[in-house]
Formats: C-alpha cells, structure tokens, sequence
C-alpha cells in the first residue's frame, strides 16, 4: 500500500494529567480535503496544535508522518518548512503592513541590503490571482474585508509551497458570498494537489467540501468516514453521542412570575457587517435557570455582555427588570440594578491575580464597608469574606493569599461570591464551569439550585451541552447573533441543541 | 526563618540594607562628616521634595500609569505661588490654598484626558510637561520672581521647636503601639494567623527607636525641618489612604487588572481621574515647599523633578505594571537617592559622575528585582 502524505498515529496529549486527546489516528492524501468535527472543547484544536508543532514533538505520545518522513517539530517553524501550514481563526496578518509584505514578512526577496520588491511584486500578483484576489500587492492589509485577509493568509501559505493547508473555522466571521469563493478556492486547490484539514461547524460546507469527515470527541476518535456516505444528521449523532450521568444534581423548585424582560436587543462592532446580537428578546422568570447554547461566535457572550452594560461596541435593548424600564449603561448601574455577572474569561475580567481571595470578592460592594472619610471598616469587611468563604467552600490557606494561588475552581468559587456579595436578583453565569474538575463542577450546581430556591434568577451560557440540559429549566439556542429556539428542559437532547445550533435557516 | 520571609519583606530589608550600606560608606568617606546632625538635616529637606512628589507619583504608577509632568508642573505651582506672593501679596493661607487648588486643577486634567478620553498618560503628560513649562516661562516673562515673603518662607525653611517636635513625635509613637496592638485584636477576632507577637511588636520597636533617634539627632541641631514634618503628616495620609480607604484598594485594583475591576462595577475612570487630581495636590506642596527654600520663583524649577519622583518609586518596589509599591517604599527611594546626591555632593564628586551612579543605581535596583521575582 502505498504511503499517504499525512499520517497521525494514536495521538496522545494531556494537559496536568487530563487527557485533551486519547488515541487519535488520521491519514490524509494529497489533493483530498479531510473536515475534522467536534464540538467546543472537543480537542480539535488540540489535535491541530499538535500536527502545526504548536506543542512540540515529545510532548505528545503517537506518531506523525508526512511525505514519507516522521515529523519531530519543535516548533510551528519546522512544520512550515516541511510545507504544513495552519491557517487560525484569528488571522495572523501585520494589519498596518501591505499585502505584499505581509506575504513575504519573514522570508524576503532579494540580500540583506537589498530587497528586490519588483520580483516580490510579481509573485505577489501572481499569487493573488490564484486566490482570485483582486486588489494590488501594495494595498495595506487593513483596507481588506475579513474575507478578502483570509484569501491573503491563504496566498501567504502558497507562497510557502504548501502541502498541507489547515483552515481552522475559516469561514464563522464570513458573509455567504465570501465563503462561496473561499470554498471555490479550497477546491481548486485540491485539483492542485494540495490536500487540506477543514476543521467547521457548518456541516453542509463540511459535506460539499470533503472526501473524509472524522469526527472527535472528549478527545476520543470516534470515526473517520467517507463524506459522501454521510448527512448531517449522523455527524450530530457522532459529534455528541453520550449519555447524561449522575454529574447534575437536579433539584425542583418553584419558578414565579416574570422577572426580566429583555426587547430588542442588538449590538454590534463598529465597522462589522453583521451584528453580533441581532434583535433577540427573552423573559426570565424568579427562580429560574435559564440555559444559552450556541456556538462559540453565536453572540451568546455579547448578549450577556449587553445585560452587564459591559459590551464595548454599539448596542441596544428594551430592559424591564421586575416590571420597571431600566437602561445599562454600565456594570455599575447593572449591579445597583441587581444584575450580576460571572465573565466568561475569568482571567482577565474575573479576578485581579495578585490581590488576596478576600479583597477581591469584597472589591465590587467596598462601598459598604465605608465610613465618612472612606475608610474601610475592616472588621465588618472580613466579617463578610469569612462568612461567604466558608459559605462557598472556598478552599484557601487565608482570606489574605494572593487569588492567582488558587486552582481555577476556587477562583470562580470566589467570584461567585464577589457577586453574591451585591445581593442580586439575577446572575449571569459565563461559562461557569469551564476549566473545573468535576468536583468544584458538582459543587457549583448545588450552589446554583440553594440560589434559585432563595429566588435568585440565574442566566447561565454554556458550551457544554450535557450541562446546558442537565441544569437548566429553560434553555435558548442562539445562532450567528440571532435567537433560534427556545425548548423546555424536559425530552431535551443534544442533538436538538445542536441540530438547532448548527444547520443554516432549519 | 528565611524561607518565611515573603517578597515584600525581602525587598523591604533589601532597601533597609542598600540604605545602611549608603550611610556607612559615605561617612567613612567624609570622615563623619555625613552624620552629623546638620548634614542629616539638610539630607532630610533635600528628600522632603522629592519624597512628596513621590508620594503622589507612587499612586500614578500603582494604577498602572505615569505621570512625566510633575517637574514642569512643580515649576508652574512654585511660580504662581511666587507671583501670588510677590506681585499680589496675597495672604500665605490664600496663597497655599490657590495654589494646591490648582495643582488640584492641573492634575485632574491630566486625569481627564488619560481615564475619560483614553489618551495614554505617557503623552498626555508629555504633552503637560511640556506646555506647563511653557506656561510657566510665559507667566513670569522668563526672569526670577523674588524675593518671596518671610510668611512664606516658613513653609519650607523654618524649623519646629523642640517642645512641639518632641510631642509630635511621642504621639506618633503610642499611636504606632496602639494601632499594631489594636489589629492584633482586629485579627485574632476573625481567626485570621497573625504574624508572631514577637515579631510585630518587634517591628513597632524598630520604628520607634529609627522616630526616636531621628527626633534627637534633629534636635541637636535646629529641631524638626518644616518640610519633614510636613512630608511626614503626608506619608501617614497617604499610607491611610492607600491601605484603608475604598479609593486606595481600587487603586491597586485597577493596577492589577483594570477589566476585571471594571467588571466588579467599579468607576474606573473617576477614580484614575482622581489618582491624577490627588498627584496634582502632592506637586502643589512639594512646589510650595520648593519656591519658599529657593525663596524665589524660578523659570527653571523643577526640571527633571519628574525623573527622580519616578526613580525614588521604583526603587522603592513599586512595579511599572501596576498594582505593587507602597509609599513607604517610595519614601525610602527618594531618601536613597537623596542620600547619593548629598553624599557624592561631599566627596566633591563631578556632576557627572553623579549621574551616572545615580542612573546605574536605578537600572541595579530594577534588575535585582525582575531577578528576585524570577527565581520565585
């Protein structure tokens, strides 16, 4: 049998002792396109950090060969050398510098004194009207659509004499007219002979593009099946296929009447071509769990961000919080109002790393602590950080150790706190459990059903499916900005959200 | 014991050590000359300057800012308080209060453009540096404004006498006792570890006995300069202010993570704003204590002054990334750095050969640090 020019054997990686990817074996021909599914979190992008060298050789268990020879990259370098190139999500361009330059950034034509831009120019053109780019070389980067900087990224890779091309989500910031020429590109490579990893969640692109589809899940390999003998339908069943454990202590409680009334809301970046929320409306009633699915990019987040006042764009919405018009402009105001919010970041909006886990679960309510001069009253203060610690089950050495100290579980723990601290009447949980071993996982569902019971109305965003539908009372799916379904929790599987979550107009 | 002994602590006893080193070194050199009580005296006022606009800076660059227009805007203040005082001959309570008000002013326009209009401090107040200056040479034509009065003059040349210095000082010293004794209590209520009694009370020893020499060694001469004591009353407010205040936490807050405290709902542009405002403040009576020593208002004052504020802040431990430094610290930068100057001064070592030890010193200073921070 004749050797295939990309083959991955048994590839494992594990990150501080859990395993991202268990075993995962793919082979790849030269002018075939291979679509790799999964949903977030799966250990996709694992899987492709590992073949770009992104994670070096021996840091991973298994076997990569690729045209004819084992690959033993220490770095993203060798693997461009052998002529593998990814392509990310987020596009890897000098936005000041012009197309031309940006092509030939690091390997310029021509000597040391001398560049010898009539050839770059050249090769340029040429390379543009590959991708069927119609722009000059010399156009600086930044006048291009997002489209049109991902045809450069591409040119870019050809440039390299390409084999391999990885496109990662290259089409989920793309108007369709976009896509349609970049899938035409992506053909017209494979005529080339150039073969091509697609990693998308939109599966009719994945079925109209490519002669393989593996899908990966919990970092298992699941299957690796011809794209013609495939619908949507089996790829979801594939993508998602495991059962709902014991892992979500469900309890009942009582839900009442409507507590937030959300109209309207749209928001969008300055500049963008379509909004990241796009006129969404929901209701929320007390005591309720409220679950937001969606893919990454389905303006779940921003949504959230609006209701904080913490969006940073243009972006408004009718907000009626217990029958009374409110407008957010601001986390201050949200909080006054009632409303608080776990981010979904917890590094960089969650917790100022080298303050004590006490300071920073009283900095949001420090305003209650004060007297007449501003002075903190420090013994009410520590008053409060010990009751909600133990209450939390924050598990930290003192209240005084520098939160950065403490694993991701408690952190958030303590960021939950930070907000239970301001009394609220609705908490706005991203990604709540992202990052957190199963046991800090449990805890925080009890935690979020003792808050419902007290009549706390609680948001939560989530990626994770199984979560989404073993926790909450209600769940939204949401897609490109727009609300797409609404479903009780009660018959509701992941391949509902996900069929919803995924499929174009269905 | 020593593995007990945390960052801060380390870089305390760091600056504690490079200090004694100082001290040591310059008055085998002189021959005692640098310890004598007058020479101590003088050492102190040279730092009163310095120290105050560190203190204010110290609050800049803990918020993860900087302020490059303090030595143009000290010029400006020592000036307009020397032509309030000279040309009008307004009262010295009027005068001080205009001018601090517009330090006040001053400031909270730097603070303005850098929290609400998001240019970054770096031009914002290299844009201040610079027009202040201009500000400031327009106002006074170019030429000195003086003599200034005597009224003025006690701002920064008088001396408190010793019956008064000698209760400030006792004071100061069963409040340093009562209030380590009285968080003692504090903690031990919330069941939260206290250092070692030993250790705590020993620490309170330690500075009673540094208040306690200092006092003497000042009496001997003239008493307490003015502009030490002032300084002192600042560095306690200031230290209250950074500790124990809600403004003060948020500070070190915004500099640890500006997001992530935004998120927690806080006002982060007013209270970056105020930051500036309170710098402002601090560069009006560090200007005011300058025109009353020079005894005149001068085109030139002040320049550079930004430099050695900076300087004495990072040397002492405060972190240009935001959310480190003590005032304390800052105190001690701008005493060692006042300590070289006055000492090379001595020597009769070339101006130029102090800038460089003064430049090599700070590049020291920060280096051991990025390398003790590594090795943790």
């Amino acid at each position: 049998m004749k050797q295939p020019l990309l083959d991955m054997r048994g590839i494992v990686k594990s990150f501080s002792g859990v395993r991202a990817l268990n075993g995962v074996s793919i082979q790849l021909d030269k002018g075939e396109v291979l679509s790799v599914c999964g949903e977030n979190g799966s250990g996709k992008s694992t899987l492709m950090k590992v073949l770009s060298g992104v994670w070096p050789y021996g840091t991973y268990e298994g076997e990569i060969h690729f045209d004819g020879q084992q690959v033993k990259a220490s770095s993203i370098r060798d693997t461009e050398a052998l002529g593998i190139v990814i392509i990310h999500q987020e596009l890897a361009l000098v936005k000041e510098l012009s197309v031309l330059e940006n092509i030939f950034l690091g390997n310029e034509l021509g000597s040391q004194a001398r560049l010898d831009d009539e050839a770059m120019y050249q090769r340029t053109a040429e390379l543009l009207s590959r991708v069927k780019l119609d722009v000059l070389p010399d156009t600086p980067v930044r006048e291009l659509g997002v489209g049109q900087q991902q045809l450069v990224e591409i040119a870019k890779a050809l440039n390299k004499d390409v084999k391999l091309l990885i496109l990662d989500e290259p089409t989920s910031s793309l108007t369709s007219k976009e896509i349609e020429i970049l899938l035409d590109i992506v053909k017209q490579l494979k005529t080339q002979g150039i073969a091509c990893i697609y990693i998308s969640h939109k599966l009719d692109e994945v079925l109209a593009l490519s002669n393989w589809v593996a899908v990966i899940r919990d970092g298992d390999h699941i299957a690796t099946k011809a794209a013609d003998q495939l619908t949507q339908n089996d790829i979801i069943g594939m993508m998602v296929g495991r059962e709902l454990d014991e892992l979500f202590p469900r309890e009942s409680h009582p839900i009442g009447e409507v507590m937030l009334r959300v109209k309207e809301a749209t928001a969008s970046q300055h500049g963008a071509s379509r909004p990241q929320v796009d006129n969404v409306s929901f209701e929320l009633k007390r005591g309720e769990i409220l679950g937001i699915s969606g893919l990454i990019g389905s303006g779940r987040t921003e949504l959230m961000q609006c209701l904080y006042g913490s969006y940073e764009g243009q972006y408004q919405a009718q907000i009626e919080l217990e029958g009374k018009d409110i407008s957010i402009r601001s986390q201050r105001v949200a909080l006054q109002a009632g409303i608080a919010m776990v981010p979904e970041d917890r590094k960089r909006h969650g917790i100022v790393p080298i303050m004590g886990v006490g300071r920073n679960i009283t900095l949001s309510m420090l305003g209650q602590y004060c007297g007449m001069l501003g002075q903190i009253d420090e013994e009410r203060e520590n008053q409060d950080i010990d009751e909600y610690i133990a209450r939390l089950k924050v598990k930290t050495a003192t209240a005084e150790l520098a939160i950065k100290n403490l694993s991701g579980g408690n952190q958030q723990k303590a960021i939950i706190a930070k907000c239970l601290l301001s009394k609220p009447k609705i908490l706005i949980l991203d990604e709540p459990t992202r990052g957190i071993d199963v046991g800090a996982k449990y805890e925080i569902y009890k935690l979020m059903y003792a808050l419902v019971k007290e009549g706390v109305s609680i948001i939560m965003v989530s990626s994770e499916l199984p979560e989404v539908i073993g926790i909450s009372d209600r769940v939204l799916v949401m897609h490109e900005g727009r609300l797409k379904g609404e479903f009780d929790h009660q018959g509701l599987t992941q391949e509902i959200i996900m069929n919803c979550a995924i499929k174009e107009g269905a | 014991m020593f593995k007990k002994i945390k960052t801060n602590q380390l870089q305390l006893l760091a600056m504690l050590a490079a200090m004694l080193f100082i001290v040591v070194f310059f008055s085998i050199a002189t021959e005692g000359a640098f310890i004598t009580p007058r020479n101590i005296s003088n050492l102190l006022r040279q730092t009163a300057i310095v120290g105050v606009l560190a203190i204010g800076m110290v609050f800049v660059i803990i918020s993860a800012e900087i302020d490059l227009s303090v030595g143009s805007m000290m010029g400006l203040l020592g000036g307009i308080a020397a032509i309030l005082d000279v040309w009008f001959h307004l009262p010295i309570a009027l005068t001080i209060l205009i001018t601090v008000a517009t330090g006040l002013v001053l400031g909270l326009f730097n603070g303005w453009w850098v929290a609400y209009q998001r240019v970054p401090s770096f031009i914002v107040t290299l844009a201040g540096m610079l027009a202040f200056r201009g500000i400031l040479v327009g106002l006074t034509e170019g030429v000195t404004v003086a003599p200034t009065s005597s009224a003025l003059a006690v701002v920064g040349q008088s001396y408190l006498p010793s019956g008064w210095g000698m209760s400030a000082i006792g004071l100061l010293c069963l409040g340093l006792v009562a209030k380590v004794y009285s968080r003692r209590q504090a903690r031990s209520k919330h069941k939260v570890v206290n250092k070692a009694a030993k250790f705590e009370y020993g620490q309170a020893t330690i500075a009673v006995v540094c208040l306690l020499t200092l006092f003497f060694v000042l009496d001997n001469y003239r008493g307490i300069p003015t502009p030490i004591l002032i300084m002192g009353i600042l560095i306690l407010l200031a230290t209250y202010v950074a500790k124990r205040t809600a403004f003060g936490r948020r500070v070190y807050a915004i500099g640890g993570n500006i997001e992530a405290t935004r998120m927690s709902g806080v006002n982060v542009e007013r209270t970056k704003m105020m930051v500036f405002g309170f710098n402002g403040m601090m560069v009006a009576v560090a200007a005011l204590i300058l025109t009353s020593r020079l005894g005149a208002g001068s085109p030139a004052a002040g320049n550079m002054a930004e430099l050695d504020a900076i300087a004495a802040c990072v040397i002492g431990g405060t972190s240009l990334a935001g959310g480190v430094g003590t005032v304390f610290g800052a105190i001690m930068g701008a005493l060692i750095m006042a300590s070289l100057d006055n000492g090379m001064s001595m020597l009769d070592v070339p101006t130029f050969w102090q800038l460089i030890v003064k430049g090599a010193i700070l590049l020291l200073a920060v280096w051991l640090d990025v390398k003790t921070k590594k090795a943790q």
